[in-house]
């Protein structure tokens, strides 16, 4: 290190940090959510102590307020409020009946329909809640085998996307308006003398295909013209997996995993806590082992920290490009033939681990993540067969995409052909490639080389620009479309509404050149079923008919037995020996690039999506950018902190980035987030963070060694509310390990402070119904889902990156992330955090309006139309859940954003505080249906928006008068602890601590 | 120095000071007054609609029961206003060139709604639910009063959140027995006084008075 690059306060903060870790301080004040935190400086100081930090900021900014004019602002707004009291009597207001009423709608009460969102080719089923026709919000179809009745961050915004008045709404040719029909005539001309040279010229480029009909009409257009070609390209792809498998099997299949049988889990940069197809189904099998009566035990090797090592046991920080060969060094122990030689040295932790693997023959796994080289998965695959799991914690099946291809080879081949003038006509079907193609590949400038470009797709995006013809695409909620899941079972999607803008899917693009009329995708859909289940629509597969079958399969949302047939595989055990692709590690270690999806806007296609921008990274908690990751120890030597802009610079291509100091991540390694820097996103998404395509290359799409990182000096301002509401040195996150819970049943309670003092209300019986909340923190993976649905749900607004700088986020529930141990190599925890409802709470007592009252079954309601914004609820909040509009938030111009409101919950205004209500108004029509029949409402009527979308069943909501229900079992757990109990607040949402199973050989506790 | 004031100043300040108290309790009196007068709530006042639907003859002539029309009240929140298509069961039958239904086989032919304007109309932070009060016994008349004697539809009571707290606290005072629920002119065979208190208990009211039951 040079000396002028040391920075002392650096520095002094990392070696604070340490220090604090060695201190002789009980293990309760040992949790940190931001470094600075853990360092205690004198900023972080400052940001503790100011109850809403820099909250007259608005003031400040615009400098000419002065005191006459702040007088005058004042005396106006007495005068303007005074007149908007003058409105008299109620307004004139219209109700507008049907003509002719549908047959199953009754007004005021919602629908929900079957339909699948896909992500990446693999589609998790949903049921989508619909009021008056209008889709509002999803659920999970409890019936897919990748929901299990779950939902992930990205489906649950997949509402707002529907409605974004963003959204292409018009066939665009050549830059102008133009319609569908000018485009179908024009579309045809071109195709013609292409049908004559059997279709030489015509190329279609898709993305992953996960619907059988399109991969039908994909394959009929390749028999109508032999000639012509099919491309597929995605820039997240499972390019890795497929020729992984083909290596070790010498074919492509479906790993499907059964983690709820695996005791002892391997994930090699193996993120299943987080995406992938299935992630929600692993998730929840995951969740269910997380039980102390029989705990699994999960090692996580990666470059950074994700969700799935958040959660693991043992955590093994390896580099990207070392990640192989951990996996021979495992594998050679594992008696695979791995030839070659191995330098990875062999730890005691890592015989720990080989050791456990080899102690649960057939109730192991070893998962390999979709960014490792194919040779990673097929050792994953020869270590699965040496243990015996194959067939008990996982099963092959036969591919569930239709002609699976090397996506980047195919993009290659597709920019060859176009350099080679081969190319008349491009149908870019969704995506794109323009702005997600790897840079090397100059897809964007070579696009224009082709004479024909159709791009359909949902926003005139960067790809649509460069294309003389875009079509405007209908949403997944608008069109008839079918998905397989990650097993293969099949759903048919059926439309919400009726499209917004007109758009057209894939089916009715692809139709123009299959057949001579134009074709709904209703028809085509149903044609595509019909004919697989027998040429005649008569009773062939199911006695009574096609229309039954089509019926039932709408109503359930899965086709019944349609996954994916198991697949009997041979390993190739001599594999390994030929494919020695690992890359030397030089010595000093260069710096490595990782290229990674970004957590909330995934490859950029949600970017124009504001509940995903605001959405906080589950583990940075940054919204509304994306960051450079880089390990502190490495900001130490490079003398870089928080917000430092820095140039990364290969394979000659630049790119500026802020970089973030990510606890737990390997040294010398940059992780950059795919999916920013978008230029024709749409109004939310434009000119946010930095795009880091413009440095990927198509021949090391996930990692590589030989980047160039150099500060620039300039310093970015990041909104991130990691540091929000801080505890403090509280013990509001506790965990444990298994053997101390084994030791000392109570060892979380014992946590407990006491401060003494009875409580000076009166003692109130709550004898109807009593709701309560817990959350199970060794369940809980971080993911977010919770957040989203919540924002969904109750119509809570976005504020922006200005506002979120300032504090000042909206979302009711928020997901607290901790860290313990020192910032390399930290322990993570996420702690999801609603309002308490407590039962004495500190806020009603301070609201001098009474807008903020308790219920007689224990909720802690907040009345906005009494609400006078005082905000001394807030201040005297001791878990901050309570969120202020200090500016109209809610969008109350835009007509079509108003379709996406939830009718049960009041849309809050200006100068209202708000909070989570238990989600009153679904406790409500649970009481009132109850009522109705003369009942209780039964254990598992109620479900919360957030307890609805956990993929890992984390959150329980329930009456706690009612002896039997999950949510009483739950607190009876000797690991149930209220947060800041010595308050004696007494919340009614209380937490299970965390619990991890620690391996006695890598760890005495 | 002389006195500034006159002697008679005193009076005067006594006066002034009491009829300021005086003043302040009437105007907030009146104002009490003014916004639950008629002026405000528009109680008794029909309001205008495309269609000059008489209740009185549907109800009380014709003799048809509230469900025929507003066919969600035992089952939504909403108790349902009803389409085109309930009107034309009969008007296609009977009245069919009466120029009064113009609108409403426009509106059959063009598939284009009729518009009403609303009579009860509750702010929208408050949510109301019909199925909860008809299940449990509250008639139509204890808030809409006797529709079946308004030629032309106007609101009958304030629905300011005083009137709905009314019963909330005293259900007993409104309630009856369910058969009766859509009977306009039933009137109870013993005294409110026993009958009402039984039904609370049979019916099993709790007629919940916490904020979140209406807002939420």
């Amino acid at each position: 290190m040079r000396k002028d690059e040391f920075n002392p306060e650096l520095h002094n903060r990392l070696v604070t940090a340490e220090s604090t870790q060695h201190s002789a301080l009980s293990t309760q004040h040992s949790y940190w959510r931001s470094l600075d935190e853990l360092a205690d400086t004198p900023e972080f100081r400052e940001w503790l102590h100011r109850e809403f930090p820099r909250g007259a900021a608005v003031w400040e900014e615009s400098q000419s307020v002065s005191r006459r004019q702040f007088l005058k602002l004042m005396g106006a707004s007495m005068m303007l409020a005074g007149l908007s009291a003058c409105n008299f009597g109620p307004p004139n207001e219209k109700i507008v009946p049907y003509v002719r009423q549908p047959e199953d709608l009754v007004l005021g009460k919602p629908l929900y329909y079957t339909s699948a969102f896909s992500l990446s080719g693999y589609a998790t089923g949903l049921l989508v809640e619909s009021h008056t026709g209008r889709p509002i919000k999803v659920e999970g179809n409890p019936d897919h085998p990748s929901s299990l009745g779950a939902t992930d961050a990205f489906a649950q915004a997949s509402v707002l996307s529907l409605y974004d008045p963003d959204r292409s709404q018009t066939v665009v040719h050549n830059q102008s308006r133009s319609d569908w029909d000018s485009f179908v005539r024009e579309f045809r001309a071109a195709l013609d003398p292409i049908r004559g040279r059997q279709g030489a010229g015509l190329r279609i480029l898709a993305e992953t295909v996960n619907s059988p009909t399109l991969a039908e009409q994909l394959q009929t257009v390749l028999t109508q013209m032999p000639s012509a070609k099919w491309h597929q390209y995605e820039p997240i792809n499972r390019d890795n997996v497929r020729a992984g498998a083909t290596l070790a099997f010498g074919q492509d299949v479906e790993t499907v995993y059964h983690l709820d049988k695996a005791d002892v889990i391997l994930a090699l940069d193996a993120d299943f806590l987080s995406c992938g197809g299935g992630t929600l189904r692993y998730a929840r099998e995951f969740a269910t082992r997380r039980d102390p009566q029989n705990m699994n035990r999960l090692y996580a090797a990666e470059p950074t920290l994700t969700l799935t090592g958040a959660k693991a046991d043992h955590r093994f920080m390896v580099r990207a490009s070392e990640i192989e060969s951990f996996a021979r060094t495992v594998a050679r122990v594992l008696s695979v033939d791995v030839g070659g030689v191995q330098n990875f040295a062999l730890t005691k932790r890592m015989n720990g681990l080989i050791r456990d693997l080899q102690a649960h023959r057939g109730s192991s796994l070893v998962m390999a993540g979709d960014y490792q080289p194919p040779v990673v998965h097929a050792l994953a695959h020869a270590m699965n067969d040496a243990l015996g799991n194959v067939g008990s914690t996982l099963e092959y099946r036969e591919p569930i995409h239709a002609s699976a291809v090397d996506q980047m080879q195919s993009l290659r081949d597709l920019v060859a052909d176009i350099d080679a003038n081969k190319v008349e006509l491009l149908i870019i079907l969704g995506g794109n490639p323009a702005y997600s193609a790897p840079a090397d590949l100059g897809f964007a400038d070579r696009l224009s080389k082709v004479a024909n470009r159709v791009h359909l797709s949902l926003y005139s995006d960067e790809t649509s620009a460069v294309c003389n013809w875009h079509v405007n695409a209908a949403h997944y909620l608008e069109a008839w479309s079918d998905a397989r899941g990650h097993d293969g079972t099949t759903t048919i999607l059926q439309p919400l509404i009726a499209p917004l803008y007109g758009g057209k899917s894939a089916h009715e693009l692809l139709a123009l050149i299959t057949s001579a009329a134009e074709q709904s995708a209703h028809d085509i859909v149903r044609a595509f079923w019909q004919k697989k289940n027998g040429p005649s629509s008569g009773s062939t597969t199911l006695s009574t008919g096609f229309d039954a079958f089509w019926r039932k399969a709408l109503n359930d949302g899965v086709i019944a037995n349609s996954s994916a047939r198991p697949k009997s595989v041979t390993l190739n055990r001599d594999v390994f020996k030929q494919a020695q692709t690992q890359t030397p590690v030089s010595n000093p270690p260069s710096l490595e690039i990782v290229f990674r999806p970004d957590p909330t806007l995934y490859d950029g296609q949600f970017a124009n999506n504001a509940w995903l921008q605001e959405l906080p990274k589950p583990l940075t908690k940054i919204t509304w950018d994306n960051v450079a990751l880089i390990a502190p120890a490495l900001a130490q030597r490079m003398n870089l902190d928080n917000n430092d802009v820095v140039e990364l610079k290969y394979q000659n291509r630049t790119v500026r980035a802020p970089v973030w100091l990510m606890p737990g991540q390997a040294d010398n390694t940059v992780v950059v987030q795919l999916g920013y820097g978008r230029t024709r996103a749409g109004k939310v998404g434009d000119e946010r963070g930095y795009n880091a395509y413009l440095i990927r290359n198509s021949n090391a799409p996930w990692f590589d060694v030989g980047v160039e990182m150099r500060k620039v000096g300039d310093d970015y301002a990041l909104a991130t509310t990691q540091r929000h509401q801080t505890i403090e040195g509280r013990n509001v996150m506790r965990a444990g390990t298994l053997k101390e819970f084994r030791a000392n049943q109570n060892f979380v309670r014992e946590m407990d402070e006491h401060h003494g003092g009875e409580i000076i209300y009166p003692e109130y019986k709550y004898d109807g119904y009593k709701w309560g909340m817990a959350i199970n923190m060794s369940a809980c993976v971080g993911c977010n889902a919770c957040v989203v649905a919540c924002q969904a749900e109750n119509n809570i607004p976005v504020v922006g990156k200005s506002e979120v700088l300032r504090d000042r986020k909206m979302h009711w529930l928020r997901v607290d992330a901790y860290y313990k141990g020192t910032p390399d190599e930290p322990e993570a925890h996420f702690q999801p955090v609603p309002c308490m409802h407590c039962e004495t709470a500190p806020c009603e007592v301070v609201c001098p309006v009474a807008a903020t009252t308790h219920s007689s079954e224990g909720l802690n309601e907040m009345t906005y139309n009494r609400c006078i914004g005082t905000r001394y609820c807030s201040n005297n909040c001791p878990y901050k859940v309570r969120r202020f509009n200090f500016f109209q938030y809610t969008d109350y111009e835009t007509p079509v954003l108003k379709l996406l409101n939830n009718p049960d919950v009041t849309v809050r205004s200006r100068g209202v505080m708000e909070k989570c209500t238990y989600c009153v108004q679904r406790i409500n029509r649970a009481r009132i249906t109850a009522e109705r029949e003369g009942r209780r409402i039964r254990e598992g009527e109620v479900v919360t928006a957030c307890q609805a979308a956990c993929p890992t069943e984390a959150i329980i909501f329930g009456d706690l008068n009612d002896a039997n229900s999950r949510v009483v079992k739950l607190k009876a757990s000797p690991l149930n602890y209220a947060m800041l109990a010595e308050l004696n607040t007494r919340p009614r949402t209380t937490y299970l601590a965390e619990l991890r199973n620690l391996n006695p050989e890598i760890k005495d506790e | 120095m002389p006195q500034i004031f006159h002697r008679s100043t005193n009076t005067f300040s006594r006066v002034s000071i009491f009829g300021a108290v005086f003043i302040a309790a009437s105007l907030l009196g009146v104002a009490g007054l003014i916004v639950r007068s008629p002026y405000l709530t528009n109680v008794g006042v029909p309001i205008s609609q495309p269609v000059p639907f008489s209740h009185q003859h549907h109800v009380r002539d014709d003799g048809i029961d509230c469900r025929y029309c507003h066919t969600s009240v035992e089952t939504s929140s909403f108790a349902g206003i009803p389409s085109t298509q309930i009107c034309m069961n009969c008007h296609s039958q009977i009245w069919t060139n009466a120029p009064l239904l113009q609108p409403v086989r426009d509106s059959w032919a063009t598939g284009k709604p009729l518009e009403w304007n609303r009579v009860n109309d509750l702010p929208d932070f408050v949510y109301f639910n019909h199925s909860a009060h008809v299940t449990k016994g509250i008639g139509c008349v204890s808030c809409h009063g006797r529709i079946d004697q308004m030629q032309l539809t106007a609101k009958a009571e304030s629905l300011q959140m005083e009137w709905c707290v009314n019963c909330h606290m005293k259900p007993e005072d409104f309630v009856r027995p369910k058969e009766f629920v859509f009977s306009m002119d039933w009137q109870p065979t013993e005294s409110q006084a026993t009958l009402g208190p039984r039904l609370v208990q049979v019916y099993q009211i709790q007629s919940k008075i916490s904020c979140s039951t209406c807002h939420r």
